[in-house]
């Protein structure tokens, strides 16, 4: 175990409620950045080297530099808490704990980017999470935080207003176009790109979205500086991460940590390893899309994009999906696909007839109907998804199929031909 | 159909958008959890109140999954069983309910109070199994706690029914 200080998510009591926070520096790093120029604001957090934790782990001060600066339009940011990537359960936590951390980034990136409205989108069934930061929304416009009264309490020219939307149950609305149609209140289906949301986002204006974990950052940076945070773990993905760890581990749960641990020292050491001591089947590094890992091939592996990368997979939303050496593979890989099939909008061809293929191969598989042929047809089925979509739920629906064929070839092999009346 | 509270929740709603069509998915919120389901009547309804064709409206339902074009049962069990659910025996909820309730996987109770769903991975996988009852969230379920759960919505029901 490292010597470490959760700084997203503090050890202290009621740190959700605004006095707390406030008694603890809060609201402070806001007066700070306001006292900056703008441009330095963006600058100091590309120097910090935060990335997006949203899924693609972009870097977030480039991001914003994307929007552009004289303008007539209104500009808008969206926040991204439609969290539905299967095995994340962490930026529920900032909701719940350090919801104010979240409202002090927006302010920050709003001042950065000279933002006119920001909407926090939330899943639809994260209700009680609506309510929590509605709250804490509601107190921080009392204080003058938000809104017009933040001239008085600031003195500052700069004013921002902050809405919640609610989703209503489609995952696709956490890809960030679909979420700009959610939000404009259409069916959520993802826009064809270009043009870029920093050119024409919610209502045709410049828009950035960033991932809630990610702005909650922003006021640590400010707060400590650039320096401080690009010095917390992996250096080309530095940061604290929020891993959220579920499945057969002992100790499930989230693990503020900084970037870059290892994979098994979090399995292991924080989340006390598996029950009856079992070995590692597989491991899902960053949410279900994200390509899964041998459990034997796990050693050396950090949670970074860098090292995600080299190992044959990515980080996502560092949501590590553990599974034991007794867990059936076929049926974990047939959920998987029966979600991508479910959550398809429909729109591309690949992806709505590949995921409902791939899905039908695997339950013949699942129902003794297997033919070895069929490995290489789900591995040809995803190749021919990947890439040729508008959005990367195509991606995210091949992956963990064409990976896990790959990687598992043996194990399924066997399933088949032990499994199968017709295996041939 | 809306009582002038709700009528000013809309208002509310409006205000947040420099559109009014954006407030379309708050306003199905009150309606869904008003009467638990939107007909073609209230889809019309909520149509009128932001000035959009039917058409968009009734769109907009079929697209998310929490609105409902009929009736649900009075409680929605909703059932993760996504993978890290899934790794913690979400079997076993979804068989302790059955036994419970003598409902299979998209049935009502007879009494119309409880219907069994299966739900995509709610975000509560580090509390897995977990289920959602209508707005609630149960987690690190035992066939002791799901029954805990039915016995309270039971209590409750009838309490409400004395006092009626
Ligand atoms: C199918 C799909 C679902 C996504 N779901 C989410 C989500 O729930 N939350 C999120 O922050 N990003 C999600 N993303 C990524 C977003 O499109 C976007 O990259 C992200 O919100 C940007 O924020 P960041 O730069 O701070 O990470 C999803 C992407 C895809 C393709
Ligand atoms: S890739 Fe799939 S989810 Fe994305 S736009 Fe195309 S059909 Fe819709
Ligand atoms: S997999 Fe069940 S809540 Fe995430």
């Amino acid at each position: 175990m490292i010597d470490y200080t959760p700084v997203v998510l503090p050890n202290i009591e009621n740190l959700h409620e605004i006095d707390v926070y406030e008694k603890h520096g809060g609201y402070s790093h806001i007066r700070k950045a306001l006292g900056m120029q703008p441009e330095d604001v963006i600058e100091v957090v590309k120097k910090s080297g935060l990335r997006g934790r949203g899924g693609a782990a972009f870097p977030t001060g480039l991001k914003w530099s994307f929007m552009p600066k004289d303008n007539e339009k209104p500009k808008y940011l969206a926040i991204n808490g439609d969290e539905s990537e299967p095995g994340s359960f962490k930026d529920r936590q900032i909701f719940e704990f350090n919801p104010h951390l979240m409202i002090e980034g927006i302010l920050i990136a709003g001042y950065a980017m000279g933002i006119t409205s920001a909407y926090i989108y939330i899943r639809g069934e994260y209700e009680k999470w609506v309510q929590m930061v509605e709250k804490a929304l509601k107190d921080a416009y009392d204080k003058g935080y938000v809104g017009d009264k933040m001239k008085t309490a600031f003195s500052s020219d700069y004013t921002l207003n902050i809405y919640v939307h609610r989703g209503a149950g489609a995952y696709i609305c956490g890809e960030e176009s679909s979420l700009m149609n959610s939000l404009e209140g259409k069916r959520g289906y993802p826009r064809v790109k270009p043009p870029f949301p920093a050119q024409y986002g919610l209502w045709g204006c410049p828009t950035t979205i960033n991932n809630v974990e990610t702005i909650a950052n922003v006021p640590l940076i400010i707060d400590k500086g650039a320096e401080w945070y690009a010095a917390i773990g992996a250096e080309k993905h530095p940061g604290p991460i929020l891993y959220g760890i579920s499945g057969h581990v002992n100790k499930p749960g989230v693990y503020e940590l900084p970037s870059g641990m290892l994979l098994t020292e979090l399995i292991y050491d924080y989340a006390g390893g598996l029950p009856g001591d079992k070995k590692i089947k597989m491991v899902i590094p960053g949410g279900s899309s994200m390509p899964p890992l041998r459990g034997e091939e796990l050693e050396g592996i950090r949670m970074d994009a860098e090292s995600l990368k080299a190992a044959g997979s990515a980080i996502g939303t560092a949501g590590i999906m553990v599974m034991d050496e007794d867990t059936d593979i076929v049926r974990i890989l047939t959920r998987i696909a029966h979600f991508y099939w479910i959550e398809s909008c429909g729109q591309c061809t690949p992806c709505r007839e590949g995921t409902g293929w791939m899905l039908k191969v695997l339950h013949r598989i699942m129902d003794g109907q297997g033919r070895m042929s069929d490995l290489d047809l789900l591995e040809n089925v995803a190749s021919n998804i990947e890439g040729n979509t508008i959005c990367a739920l195509g991606d995210a629906a091949a992956w963990p199929v064409k990976f896990t064929v790959q990687r598992f070839r043996k194990e399924l092999e066997e399933y088949i031909q032990q499994t199968s009346e017709v295996a041939a | 159909m809306f009582t002038e509270q709700e009528l000013a929740h809309v208002e509310e709603l409006k205000s947040r958008y420099p559109e009014k069509q954006a407030a379309i998915m708050g306003v199905l919120h009150i309606m869904q959890d008003k009467y638990g389901y939107i007909d073609e009547e209230r889809a019309t309804y909520v149509a009128e109140l932001l000035e959009l064709p039917p058409e968009h409206v009734l769109g907009v339902i079929s697209f998310y999954e929490m609105y409902h074009d009929h009736p649900t049962g009075k409680y929605k069990l909703q059932v993760c069983t996504n993978v890290s659910c899934m790794l913690r025996n979400s079997d076993m909820v979804i068989a302790t309910i059955k036994e419970r309730l003598g409902i299979a996987m998209g049935e009502q109770t007879e009494d119309g109070l409880f219907s069994l769903h299966e739900a995509e991975c709610l975000g509560s996988c580090g509390t897995a199994p977990m289920m959602s009852v209508n707005k609630d969230y149960h987690e690190n379920l035992t066939p002791e706690s799901i029954n805990a759960a039915i016995d309270s919505i039971y209590a409750m029901e009838k309490s409400n029914n004395g006092n009626s």
